[in-house]
């Protein structure tokens, strides 16, 4: 990409002030961490926690899907094959293996990420347009799979999916109880996926991002660490759609359709692409307007849309991005 | 002769006929996306979009304007091209000077967008459209029953085809767009109107997307989900054949409908997954795809 103004040209960081503050979080970063936890503590007194494990849920898809786009440069436009098929293999462990939650969505995940492992390998041959959809028709083949095979159901899906309980001890009937649970999920693979950007690994991923024959040149194998990536990236996409189907006891196609993978990319647009916590407001953003919505039926994919062009001729930087230009930090 | 490999010849030729059909949607399509890609830089995510329009426009021609099948022909490229024509002007234009990932973000919400137009509008279950009267019936081949219909579908279809290659290959026009393909700024310094050129480029394709839709209308339902599962298959196709080459779309497209067409015979679990399989196998064996440039 030659050009100077790449898909993340706005969060392009600087090295400088990346090297200071706590546990790689800039002070404004720190800040925001703060309130964001603060609100997860408070929030499930005040609003109702089953929606809010669902913004959870997929603030934790987006940000994983973020993890690629943003600091990889890649476009995965079939990311809901991972989600999908977390929650589907969480479902069938926790209905029919009778597998506890905790078991249930690390069986999710790690199914997720050894598919991702198989369709990343296949996928990163090809950059840039082709690599979008190349993920996008593998996440079809993924789709047309779970309608045929039987253990997801077809149509009706795997309903009744028990919650059980914590490590066999904490039952998480209770919706307050799984909340906590969700959150804990939720902070976690936000916390995993910072620690990844900041780490060695990470910067090498941005220097892909920026110039690949030059990452190339320097001696790394860019193609290895593409790959690994998109496995941890599809693995947190799974442990997001586990997570989902033991809250709302039901996994569908609908989770691993294509719209879903559009879902998450406008998730992380809105929200700002290549920031921390964009995906999060993206994904509050979404689901919130999708619950409010629900009656006006396909308009709102109409407004999906309309939502997807404002954003990319008028609004790239996204709503965290727009912030911190303005506030002139990076969040 | 009644049995093929074990198979009925009715059945062997009737799916067969079915894949080229398919073949013939794939063909079309892929060499839109194909031409828009070249000069764009783009893939038109919206081009399903399209050829959903393309076959609603011709039903609301017959249905609202009692204009029949053949007016629908000449008239609903034009009028979808031109639709096409406006947002190139208005939106597509604009992202240029940016990474192209942001045409397939753009294009993919204005997909969205008639789609969920369409859908409000006319529902989901699909609107019925008669076969043209010239074209009904079928012909007795010996082996197998041709319906008319199908026949002329293929055929349009590769007279489509050949006609745009021609035009691209053989002509002065041609030579310029592929001219601007390779060097954009060069071109344009020789005095051709490179950015007329871009947006007549995208209504062309859009054009053959809405013909691919009107030909589409008397086969399939007219729907407005039609176009969004055909575009993906299309995108796998344009994987496996690459998108340097002209004549390698056309050649990819009704090979792979034929191959579709075999597997619904022989192993129908696979029929809907076939194309995504070959396009991995494709990618491993060959990343730039059968007829593209590395």
């Amino acid at each position: 990409m030659a050009d100077s103004t790449t898909i993340t040209a706005n969060a392009i960081p600087a090295p400088a002030e990346e090297a200071h503050g706590i546990w790689g979080f800039s002070r404004a970063q720190f800040g925001a961490l703060g309130v964001m936890l603060v609100f997860l503590a408070i929030a499930p007194f005040v609003l109702y926690p089953v929606f809010l494990m669902k913004l959870l849920c997929f603030a934790l898809f987006a940000c994983a899907f973020n993890l690629l786009i943003g600091y990889v440069g890649l476009l995965s436009f079939g990311h809901a094959a991972y989600f999908g098929m977390g929650g589907y293999l969480a479902g069938h462990a926790a209905k029919v293996w009778g597998a506890t939650p905790e078991l249930a969505i690390i069986i999710g995940g790690a199914t997720a990420a050894a598919l991702g492992a198989v369709a990343g390998w296949v996928a990163i041959r090809r950059q840039g347009i082709y690599f979008a959809m190349i993920t996008l028709a593998l996440a079809q083949m993924i789709y047309f799979v779970c309608v045929q095979a039987p253990f997801t159901g077809g149509e009706d899906g795997i309903q009744a999916i028990p919650r059980g309980s914590l490590l066999g001890v904490v039952s998480l009937d209770r919706d307050m109880a799984m909340y906590w649970l969700v959150a804990g999920i939720f902070i976690l693979g936000f916390l995993m996926i910072h620690r990844i950007i900041h780490s060695p690994y990470g910067m090498v991923l941005k220097s892909i991002r920026e110039n690949e024959p030059r990452a190339t040149s320097l001696g790394y194998r860019t193609d290895d660490y593409k790959l690994l990536a998109f496995i941890l990236s599809a693995g947190l996409a799974g442990v997001a759609g586990a997570t989902k189907s033991l809250v709302f006891g039901i996994a569908t196609l609908t989770d691993v359709h294509w719209s879903m993978s559009g879902e998450v990319v406008l998730m992380t647009l809105v929200g700002g692409l290549g920031t921390v916590f964009g995906p999060v407001i993206g994904a509050a953003v979404i689901v919130t307007m999708q619950n409010y919505l629900a009656e006006l039926g396909a308009w709102v994919t109409v407004i999906q849309g309309v939502i997807f062009v404002i954003c990319v001729l008028a609004f790239r930087r996204g709503i965290v991005g727009e912030i911190g230009n303005w506030l002139k930090v990076k969040l | 002769m009644d049995d093929i490999f074990g198979i009925p010849a009715p059945l062997l030729f009737g799916q067969l006929l079915l894949g080229l059909i398919n073949g013939a949607f794939y063909a079309m399509m892929s060499l839109g996306l194909a031409v828009i890609f070249g000069l764009l830089n783009i893939i038109n995510f919206t081009h399903g979009a399209q050829f959903m329009m393309g076959a609603f426009a011709a039903w609301m021609l017959l249905e609202w304007a009692g204009l029949n099948y053949w007016w629908a022909l000449i008239l609903v490229p034009i009028i979808i091209g031109f639709t096409g024509v406006v947002m190139e002007r208005l939106m597509i234009s604009r992202l240029y000077k940016l990474d192209h990932l942001y045409g397939l973000l753009l294009t993919f919400g204005l997909g969205l967008i008639i789609e969920g137009v369409f859908r409000n509008q006319f529902g989901s279950s699909g609107l019925p459209y008669r076969i043209p009267a010239e074209l009904q019936g079928a012909w007795d081949l010996g082996f197998m029953f041709l319906p008319i219909y199908r026949g002329w579908v293929v055929i349009a279809a590769l007279i489509l085809c050949l006609t745009t290659w021609l035009l691209i290959e053989k002509t002065r026009l041609g030579a310029y767009l592929r001219a601007a393909t390779e060097n954009a700024p060069l071109v344009q310094a020789f005095g051709v109107n490179v950015p007329r050129m871009v947006t007549l480029t995208y209504g062309f394709g859009v054009a053959l997307a809405a013909i691919g839709g009107v030909l589409a209308a008397p086969i399939y339902s007219v729907n407005p989900q039609m176009g969004t599962n055909l575009i993906i298959v299309v995108f796998a196709v344009v994987v496996i054949g690459g998108m340097g080459s002209i004549l390698g779309s056309i050649i990819t497209g009704f090979g792979l409908g034929i191959v579709e067409g075999l597997t619904k015979v022989f192993y129908p679990e696979a029929s809907a997954t076939v194309i995504f399989v070959i396009m991995a196998i494709v990618l491993l064996a060959r990343p730039a795809g059968l007829f593209g440039r590395a």
